[in-house]
């Protein structure tokens, strides 16, 4: 073998460690009666933020609150309750904070609509700008060859 | 004007955001309850100086009182321990001290260690109550008007100076409505 090859081997190896080293996110053992209702959690946890560690939700924090929720969560999907349900539970004790999709209400309007603005001032600019190049090419015809 | 400027104003712009932002995620840390203004959750919880009897949220209606969750695993609830003893010493409000998540050994020997501040303790074993208060730090501190209706909560470390500027003023507006 080659030194080179011999060097991206290793590499190869040394890089693999590292990844399987990495702690995967903490599942306690749930049992469900479905894979959509398993589908459900995963996607709930997901949208779901832990307070005590606010980078992270509920399927990825290891810190006790995290657990406890994620069991409460949990236990309500097993008794039947909605997504929406589920979520207003969080909602009402923990704040709006603890969604990480914010919900469209008065004070997230600005949030929600300031995308669709900045497309509209872009869109301005542009037509300003292809006006403008328009105008120059048509006063100066000879710039084209 | 040179057309240059606008992409240094559009700088200028994002820093300010930026620096909004980062003010605002600093305010975070405290964030507003959505319980303020509501009932105070239900509990029906075992006294931890004597087990065999309960006490709930009803029993509780009639006068402030201030819900005060700690554990004996908290470190910084054994910071905030001497401002909770100090307003325990000036009798202006029945303290319930919410042992949560905690072993009531273990909570018994810290109350014997630096002292019993509260008038009565009761034990979330499981925390299920905690999760309802909306509890994600300890401590965390609610004040509980004589109508059952939470009117202010303070999260992490009580401090004297919270004690006086929120909580002795609102234990006095009650005092002068009712």
């Amino acid at each position: 073998m080659k030194p080179s090859k011999i060097f991206i081997v290793i590499l190869t190896l040394t890089l693999s460690v590292s990844v399987l080293a990495q702690r995967s996110p903490v599942q306690e053992p749930m049992v469900f009666e479905s894979q959509q209702q398993e589908d459900r959690f995963n996607q709930l946890t997901q949208e779901l933020r832990c307070l005590v560690c606010q980078n992270q939700n509920l399927a990825d924090s290891d810190a006790q609150l995290a657990h406890d929720l994620r069991a409460e969560v949990h236990e309500m999907l097993m008794a039947g309750n909605s997504d929406d349900e589920i979520k207003l539970f969080m909602v009402e004790r923990y704040g709006d904070f603890v969604l990480y999709r914010p919900p469209v209400q008065q004070n997230t309007y600005l949030l929600w609509l300031a995308p669709l603005g900045l497309l509209l001032i872009g869109a301005f600019i542009l037509r300003v700008n292809i006006k403008k190049r328009a105008a120059l090419l048509d006063s100066n015809p000879s710039e084209e060859q | 004007m040179n057309s240059r400027i606008y992409p240094l104003l559009g700088f200028a712009l994002l820093v300010v955001l930026l620096v909004v932002g980062l003010q605002i995620a600093d305010r975070k840390t405290n964030l507003p309850s959505p319980l303020i203004d509501k009932p105070v959750p239900a509990f029906d919880l075992p006294v931890l100086a004597s087990q065999s009897q309960n006490m709930s949220k009803e029993s509780l209606l009639g006068k402030p009182y201030l819900v005060n969750f700690w554990g004996s695993w908290c470190v910084t609830c054994r910071a905030e321990h001497p401002v909770v003893t100090e307003l325990a010493k000036l009798n202006a409000v029945y303290i319930v001290g919410m042992n949560f998540r905690d072993e009531p050994e273990d909570a018994i020997a810290w109350l014997k260690r630096w002292g019993n501040p509260y008038d009565v303790s009761l034990i979330d074993f499981d925390g299920r109550v905690s999760i309802d208060f909306g509890v994600y730090a300890a401590p965390e501190t609610f004040l509980v008007d004589p109508s059952g209706t939470i009117v202010f909560k303070h999260l992490g470390q009580l401090t004297w100076d919270v004690v006086e500027t929120e909580i002795l003023p609102r234990l006095a507006s009650m005092e002068s409505g009712s």
